[in-house]
Parts: structure tokens; sequence; C-alpha cells
């Protein structure tokens, strides 16, 4: 009985020993969890429920936000951009590692880098590029784009266009790293697997459907979860294109600029936080249903 | 790690000759050339403007509009390109380089030393606080950060931190991805009996982190690295609001002044020197720090990625 007390006694302070060790391992993350993920969290709530003077307005920010005559277009054209970003990333990305993956194992492994290469220019640099290649008086392929129709760059950046022309540079630095996951993780699918598939006589396109992608589905997962997240925020591409349009193209093309907008431009921070508000709970509400569709975030 | 790339994957026992005697029918030959037709197409959509942006800075603007698409221009061109993009606000773009480095290598190296340790004790320990934390971190990952900017900057100007680095380096560093995939890194390649095993033999919590579990995670902290720096590199938004003087610019913040000051894209920008090749050489020399860091980073990626994929 003693013995049972004291051996008791002895696991319980090596256990509160490596909790308190646990908490020093995760003390300097969780540090700048609050600081800068809670903090500016529970502020932007905070804001988007008062006025400037502090008084609680209720959902008077959120009324009159979405009031804007720039509200419901700002969301609007990153709605557009993310369906069709989200669908060309999943279709191109998985199809191309897929190709790469079946034959010539050696000149796929130069391809797969020089399709990686350009996600290093991105950010401004990839928008200041492709304002240049996108103009028709001096882009390589000046003569496709007079083929549309378009003469001059404001034609090109016409804001119907943005969407559509946003994707391109998206694809362009992003679609390389996520082939070469892909790439990676089809490596990883046990070669017993495909072999016996083919034994059973499935063909490529049988094995690919049926074995290969949902095999990747994780990975299809958290590329549309970082994607999006990644997508809603556009800010730099829109600012930009903005700037060289020459008022063409809005200053508060994306909800972003808009936040931006009311913030610096109308002095105006509660109605900015109303607006990241619907950019957050819309942007959480559309991950969580990627996360629980694919399961993704079991412990298995 | 059973994911490299390019390992042979065909068994041996495969016959390898089958192939090579079946006859050669339209049937057989379209696939190929459908392949060699896709890969082909997007080789020259992610190829060219690479291309195009190390030719660019080697001609004048003039040829650029007037002369081929793709051609190299003179050497003494190039220089004057860099002559030109050097001068611009009295050699603001090396400076501007400079501070993205500061930034980007501050935050990776206080990012390393939060999001590991964290990861790690979030799948190899118990404590009260682990299943919080870890729904926390999951959700702040999957919001868009960039909506917090607002908040941010108010609250760096309560703390009196506005303007300062730290209002930049501190929320670069701040990476629940980090954290996420040194989780899982941890949940599928370290088993619970290889810790007790040392916590047997009496090593310290500390020591068995620091003598065995942080060896192990050397692919995962190189991919938190890559991923954080890149991320930090390409920050705009925030530095955009943050920062209020010029000197204090990244590079990606520098690079939109640029683009402001050039008659090519800014009529009120008057006579000025940046036209297309400098601006396409400067978007290069912006871009050389993260070009270096993804030549060396694609194993990483891979390695990092997907870890835990086949071993769960």
């Amino acid at each position: 009985m003693a013995i049972a007390i004291t051996r008791h006694r002895r696991r319980r302070s090596a256990a509160d020993r490596g909790s308190r060790a646990a908490y020093g391992f995760v003390g300097g993350y969780a540090v700048l969890l609050v600081l800068f993920g809670l903090v500016p969290l529970g502020y932007a709530l905070w804001m988007s429920v008062t006025n400037h003077k502090g008084q609680l307005v209720g959902l008077g920010n959120f009324v009159r936000v979405f009031d804007d005559y720039r509200f419901l277009g700002a969301f609007a054209h990153v709605a557009i951009f993310l369906v069709e970003w989200l669908l060309t990333l999943m279709v191109l990305v998985v199809a191309l590692a897929l190709m790469l993956h079946a034959r010539l194992r050696r000149t796929a492994r130069v391809v797969r880098f020089l399709y990686y290469l350009p996600g290093a220019f991105a950010g401004a640099a990839s928008v200041l590029l492709w304002l240049i290649l996108l103009d028709p008086v001096a882009s390589p392929v000046g003569p496709l784009l007079r083929a549309f129709g378009w003469q001059t760059l404001n034609q090109v950046i016409a804001p119907e266009n943005l969407p559509p022309i946003f994707m391109v540079i998206a694809f362009w630095t992003g679609a390389g790293s996520w082939i070469v996951i892909m790439y990676g993780a089809l490596n990883g699918i046990p070669d017993e697997i495909i072999e016996a598939a083919k034994i059973d006589g499935a063909n490529t396109f049988q094995i690919a459907t049926r074995i290969q992608i949902p095999m990747l589905r994780r990975w299809i997962a958290y590329m549309l979860i970082l994607a999006f997240a990644g997508g809603t925020q556009l800010f730099v591409e829109p600012q930009l294109v903005s700037t060289a349009s020459g008022g063409q193209v809005s200053d508060a093309w994306s909800p972003n600029q808009l936040a931006y907008q009311f913030a610096f431009a109308a002095a105006d921070v509660n109605g900015a936080a109303a607006i990241s508000v619907y950019l957050l709970v819309i942007s959480l509400g559309c991950a969580a249903l990627v996360v629980f569709k694919a399961r993704l975030f079991d412990k298995d | 790690m059973t994911t490299t790339l390019d390992t042979p994957r065909r068994s041996p026992q495969r016959p390898r000759g089958a192939r090579g005697r079946a006859p050669i029918t339209v049937a057989s030959v379209w696939p190929k050339v459908l392949w060699v037709i896709v890969i082909g197409f997007f080789l020259c959509f992610f190829v060219v403007p690479v291309l195009w942006m190390l030719l660019a800075p080697t001609r004048t603007d003039h040829d650029i509009v007037v002369g081929a698409p793709l051609a190299f221009g003179s050497f003494s061109d190039l220089a004057n390109t860099w002559d030109n993009v050097m001068s611009f606000q009295n050699h603001a773009l090396m400076t501007w380089i400079g501070n993205s480095a500061l930034y980007s290598v501050v935050a990776m190296v206080i990012a390393l030393v939060t999001c590991v340790p964290a990861g790690y004790a979030l799948a190899m320990t118990k404590f009260r606080l682990r299943k919080p934390l870890l729904t926390i971190t999951l959700l702040v990952m999957l919001m868009p950060s960039a909506t917090l900017v607002l908040p941010l900057y108010l609250e760096m100007d309560a703390l009196g931190l506005d303007g300062s680095v730290w209002s930049v380096i501190l929320p670069f560093a701040f990476y629940p991805f980090g954290t996420y995939l040194a989780y899982t890194y941890y949940v599928a390649t370290v088993s619970d009996e290889l810790l007790d095993a040392a916590r047997m033999d009496g090593a310290s919590e500390w020591q068995v982190f620091l003598h065995i579990a942080l060896p192990l995670a050397k692919p995962v902290a190189a991919l938190v690295a890559f991923l954080n720096f890149v991320h930090s590199w390409n920050q705009f938004f925030l530095p955009y609001v943050m920062l209020p003087s010029s000197e204090q610019y990244p590079a990606q913040v520098g690079l939109s002044n640029l683009l402001t000051a050039s008659p090519l894209f800014n009529s009120s920008a008057g006579i000025s020197h940046i036209l297309r090749p400098e601006i396409a050489l400067a978007a290069l020399i912006t871009s050389v720090p993260v070009l270096v860091v993804f030549l060396f980073a694609q194993r990483a990626l891979v390695e990092g990625m997907t870890a835990g994929a086949t071993k769960g």
C-alpha cells in the first residue's frame, strides 16, 4: 500500500515536470499567438460592433459597409477570382503532376524544376513583370493579345478581365510548388498497390482516378485551403494594377483594398473592421467546409 | 524517409521488353503526343516570362518594343540599365533588399525557435491547454492574415511600436502553419516509445527534446524556415501599412514605388529612366535571395510536406 502511494506520487510529479516542460516548449509560440493572432482578432471584433467613441452599435457597421456602393463589387471580384483560381489550380496541378509522374523520369525532373522556378518571383515582382507582358505594345506574345482585340494595356487590364489575369499570375507563381509536392506525394504511394492494380488490368487512367487521386486527397485539400486563404487576401495585385491603369481600375477592387480605403482614406476604422470580419467569417466558413469534407485534421 | 525525389519506381519483375515489342499504332502514339503538347505548353507558360525578364535588362526600351520578342541586347545596355536602377532614389533598391533580408531572416529565426518546440509539445506531450492551443492554431492558420493587418496596426500604435522594425518582424514570425507542420511531422514520424526510452534513462524533458526530437526534425525545420522566409519576403500589405518611411521599406513595397515613378504606368511621373528594362532588372534583383532559397528548397519542400503521408 505504502509502495503504491509513493509510486503514484512519483509518477504524478514526473507528469507535472513533463507538463511544465511542455509549457516551456509552447511558451514562445503561445505568446506570439496571443499578441499577433488573438488580440488583433478580438480587437477587430470589438471595433466592428462599436463606433469611433467606443460605444456599442450592434450590427450598425456591418449594415453601413454593406450599403457602400463598392462592397458587393469587391466581394464579387474576389469570389469570381477564387472560383477560377481554385478550379484551375486543382485540375491542372493534379493533371500535370500525374502526367509528369507517368513517364520520362529524368526529363520530368527538369520540367518540374522549371515549373517551380517562377515561385521565386511571387508578390510585387510578378505583378510588375506581368503588367509588361500583358502590354500588347511590348509583350513577347503581343500578336496573341492583339488577336483578342486588345491594342493597349488599358484594354487588357479592363476591370472585367482582372479575375482571369490574377488567376494567370497566381498560377504562374504558385502552381509549380504544388506540382512538386504532389509529385512527391505520388512517389509516396507504395509500388505494390500500383503493380497490383496493373495486374488486375487497370489502365493508366483508372489507376489515376481510383488510386492516385484518392491518395492525394489530403494534399489537394491542403492546397485548396492555403490557396483560398491566400486568394481572399488579394491586395498587392489589384493595388499595383490600379496604379498602372491610371484610375481605370478602382482602388477598392478587392475587400482588403476597400478596408484599407475605409481605414486610411475615410478614417473609419470601425467600418474597416466590419469588412475584415465579413472576410474572416466567409473564409473560415469555406475553409471549415473543406477541412471537414477532406477530414484533414484527423490524427490518423 | 520513404518519399524521395526520383527513386526508380518500377519493380524489376516487370517485363521491360514487352513495351518495345508492341506494334506502333495510332492508339499507342497519341497519349505521347498529347503528353508532349500539354507539358510543352505549360513549359512555355512558366519559362518564357522568366526568359524575358532575364533578357529585357540587356536591351533598350525602344528595342523591346520594336525588336524581336526574345533577344539578347548588349552588355553596354545592361550596364546602362543597372546604373539607372541603382541611381533610382540614391541606391534605394539595395536599402530595400537589405531591409527585406533583415526582416525575413530575423522573423525566420524566431519562427523556427517558436514553431518547432511548439509542434513537438503539441504532438508528443500532454498538458492541459494542448487541445485548445491546437484548435486555435488550426483556426488562425485558416484565417486570411491580411484581414488582421488593420487591427494589428492599431495594436502596434497602442503599444508604441508602429513604425519600428518589430512591427513587421514579430507578425512575420508568428507562423501557425509552421507549428502545424511541425506537429504533423512529429505525430507521423516520431514514436512515443523512443522518447520514453530516453526518459527511462533519466533524460530530462529538455534533454529529450534537444538530443532526440530536435535532430529528427531537420526536414520539417528546413521546410518551415523556407516557407516562412518566402512568406515574409513577399509580404506587401503589412509593411505597406506599418512602415511610414521609404528607408524602412522592404523590397516588395519599394517595387511599387518604382512602378509609380515610371512614365510607363504613371503618365504624371515626368521624365524618368525607369522603363521596361529597369523594371525587369529590379524585379529580378529583388527576387535573387528568394531564388537562391528556392534552388535549395525543392527537396525540403517534398520531404517536409509529405513526411506524414505514408508513415501514418
